[in-house]
């Protein structure tokens, strides 16, 4: 955007270009009904299947297109401009595969990757409980070994996607004793016996994305559905959150800089005391301000990025500080894109009320905003313990 | 099933403006896309294809830049693209259009379809389909709004003025879409990476062989004398007041009219 070189490939340029146009073409006719009436965006994901992007993230050696983190999060960015609702739905096909990818055995990845590559299966990721949101170690999900199957027993609570994926990672207890380190994770398939569904949210934004209870009863999983070893679990989904954090930043990203630009095109047009109000310098640098931090969070998502695809190793810190900041600057400039708007912007024929709606779950999932400020400070406590 | 789909590269004219003292179109800097029509015709083709299996070629004649319409046509989904062009064909008409395309035509094997927009948004001819039927001789529907493959015929719904006409059509044959067919789906991301580094034969003068008083601007019948913007004279009229005496009285001018 503007006139900041990010160094984009031309790859990366032509997986911009695509979404850019779906997301005109195909999201933005239909985000207001999806919102109001909570549809879960089935067609859309679809169409991205026909289009090879379900695919974008896995590995071209399991039916992919292999793209890198950094083509990963254009793309999440570019379809945040038109409705977080529609790409957080994409987007947690990733987070739910991501496990598989990090730890899962070369026949694991072959089985379950390849269905989600072509977009013929959909996934999700399944680690919340009603008693472990922030804490996510303090999960009372069991897994009891029972021959060469895992029984599962507890539900898991707020899941994206759950009910529509077929594939789920799930994070169950397998020695108590152990706490955090006694996590395992498990593929679970939608058909097996003793998982069904429960309850389905009614939310305040991100409407279209669906949000759901997973119940296990008694479920039997096949101990080669396990990923890595028992114990690992945890760790693994620390490691997820490491990769995809940067994709709810590119979320906010993506968000803030769709409100801007409606704000912006706005303010041109619309007239009080005989002039646009864009020529009120106390607008203009509120605009000034919002494009200021749309900028400085893509910044910092992009530099996660690439540290990503640089194989940097710790990437922990830099992964939480993107995603706090990306999504406070989503909240403060889609509160502000209301504002631009007046009155019309509190209204829900414009899109922006809409925005601000969505904007507020940045703040929270893949770990509240507070959780990470923690991460980033614990990562400076090491750094300088030796100082 | 082999099915070729004739496009065409016209300027996206929501993007044209008019030469006030010309009246002419300024084309410089408007970009280029394919006919909105002619996405309809490769969408029946895919649509077909899905089906039945076979292979979607796209054919566009034009100048060299006509080539950056087979790409997106290519990313789209069509397997193969032909570029027809050749200086020596510059300022063809639809007579000598149709004709050099269907030598294109000819040069393909075991072809069962042939596809046209049902008009192109520049030229609003609707003639070109037609012309390419006749010189390769072969049955022609225009504004085809559906088909199915039934043996050694083709099922095609034609829409009508008042409604709709199902025809029963000879294989090979050629047909023009219409709007209403369906809508053009997206390009896939592996198709548009393969489509910017495909390689896109040219056929000219020397591949086609035609006869030379049939090509070209010396082979087109059609003379254009002048180019003008018809003089709009309008009388206008603003109604104001309340909104059902405003209705009233427009009802009322528009049956002194005979509109109504
Ligand atoms: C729409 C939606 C979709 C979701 N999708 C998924 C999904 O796909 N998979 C999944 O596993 N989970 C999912 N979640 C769960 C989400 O990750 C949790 O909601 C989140 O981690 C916060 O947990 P909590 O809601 O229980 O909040 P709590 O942990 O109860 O936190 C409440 C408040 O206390 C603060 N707080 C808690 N602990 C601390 C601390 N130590 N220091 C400072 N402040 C603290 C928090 O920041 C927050 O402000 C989803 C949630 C929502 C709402
Ligand atoms: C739910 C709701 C209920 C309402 N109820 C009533 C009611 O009961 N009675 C009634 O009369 N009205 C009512 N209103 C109207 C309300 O008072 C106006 O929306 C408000 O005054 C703002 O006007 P506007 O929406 O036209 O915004 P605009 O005037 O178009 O303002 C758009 C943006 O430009 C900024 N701006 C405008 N001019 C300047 C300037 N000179 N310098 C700097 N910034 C500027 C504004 O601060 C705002 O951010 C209601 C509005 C809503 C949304």
């Amino acid at each position: 955007m503007g006139n900041i070189n990010w160094g984009i490939t031309e790859e990366q340029q032509e997986i911009v270009d695509l979404i850019d146009d779906f997301g005109k073409e195909r999201i933005v006719p239909v985000r207001a009904e999806l919102d109001e009436k909570g549809i879960f965006p089935a067609d859309i994901l679809k169409e991205l299947a026909q289009m090879d992007l379900m695919g974008l993230y896995i590995p071209e050696e399991y039916g992919g297109f292999g793209a890198d983190h950094m083509g990963f999060t254009l793309a999440i960015e570019t379809m945040s401009k038109y409705c977080i609702g529609v790409s957080v739905s994409f987007a947690a096909n990733a987070l739910g595969a991501d496990p598989i990818l990090i730890g899962g055995s070369d026949e694991q990845k072959k089985k379950f990757l390849s269905p989600l590559a072509s977009g013929e299966k959909w996934a999700a990721f399944g680690l919340t409980e009603a008693n472990a949101g922030s804490d996510a170690g303090g999960i009372q999900t069991t897994a009891v070994k029972k021959g060469d199957k895992y029984v599962l027993n507890g539900t898991k609570q707020w899941i994206t996607n759950g009910g529509e994926a077929d594939i789920y990672t799930v994070f169950a207890v397998t020695n108590k004793a152990k706490g955090s380190r006694g996590v395992s994770c498990f593929i679970v398939e939608k058909d097996t016996p003793g998982f069904s569904f429960g309850k389905k949210e009614d939310k305040l934004g991100i409407r279209a994305s669906c949000t759901r209870e997973l119940v296990f009863e008694d479920c039997e999983v096949p101990a080669e559905n396990m990923i890595g070893r028992e114990g690992m679990g945890f760790l693994l989904a620390m490691k997820t959150f490491d990769v995809s954090r940067p994709g709810i930043a590119a979320q906010g990203v993506g968000l803030a800089q769709g409100a801007l630009d409606e704000a912006v095109k706005y303010a041109k047009v619309r007239k009080q005391f005989g002039k646009p109000i864009i020529a009120n310098q106390g607008l203009l640098w509120m605009l000034a301000e919002m494009s200021t931090k749309v900028e400085t969070a893509r910044a910092i998502t992009y530099a996660a990025c690439r540290s990503l695809d640089a194989g940097v190793k710790n990437i922990s810190k830099v992964s939480a500080m993107c995603k706090y900041y990306a999504g406070d600057v989503a909240m403060s400039v889609t509160t502000d894109a209301v504002q631009v708007f007046g009155g019309y912007g509190f209204m829900k024929e414009y899109p922006v009320e809409k925005m601000m709606r969505d904007a507020k779950i940045l703040q929270i999932y893949e770990g509240t905003n507070q959780i990470q400020r923690d991460i980033v400070g614990n990562s400076l406590v090491k750094e300088y313990a030796s100082v | 099933m082999n099915i070729v789909v004739c496009i065409k590269q016209v300027p996206d004219s929501d993007k044209v403006t008019i030469d006030r003292e010309t009246n002419r179109l300024n084309r410089a800097g408007v970009p280029s896309i394919i006919n909105p029509f002619d996405e309809n015709a490769l969408e029946m083709a895919l649509q077909l294809k899905d089906k039945h299996g076979g292979k979607v070629t796209v054919i566009s004649m034009g100048p060299p830049q006509a080539e950056q319409a087979l790409r997106t046509a290519l990313s789209h989904g069509a397997d193969e693209a032909i570029l027809v062009s050749d200086r020596k064909f510059g300022g063809a008409d639809t007579w000598a259009t149709s004709y050099t395309i269907s030598l294109a035509i000819k040069k393909l094997e075991d072809v069962d379809l042939i596809l046209f927009g049902k008009q192109a948004i520049d030229g609003d001819t609707a003639q070109v389909g037609p012309g390419v039927a006749h010189f390769l001789d072969i049955p022609m529907l225009t504004y085809a709004q559906g088909v199915e493959v039934t043996g050694e015929t083709f099922k095609v719904n034609k829409v009508t003025e008042d409604g709709y006409e199902i025809w029963d059509i000879d294989k090979p044959a050629a047909l023009t879409v219409v709007k209403e067919a369906n809508e053009l789906r997206m390009p896939s991301l592996k198709k548009k990476m393969a489509a910017k580094k495909a390689e896109i034969p040219c056929w000219g003068y020397d591949e086609l062989n035609p006869i030379d008083e049939n090509i070209g601007l010396s082979g087109s019948p059609t003379k254009v004398s002048k180019i003008f913007a018809p003089p709009v004279k309008l009388n206008k009229e603003i109604l104001s007041g309340e909104p059902s005496d405003m209705i009233a009285e427009l009802i009322k001018k528009l049956k002194e009219q005979h509109v109504l």
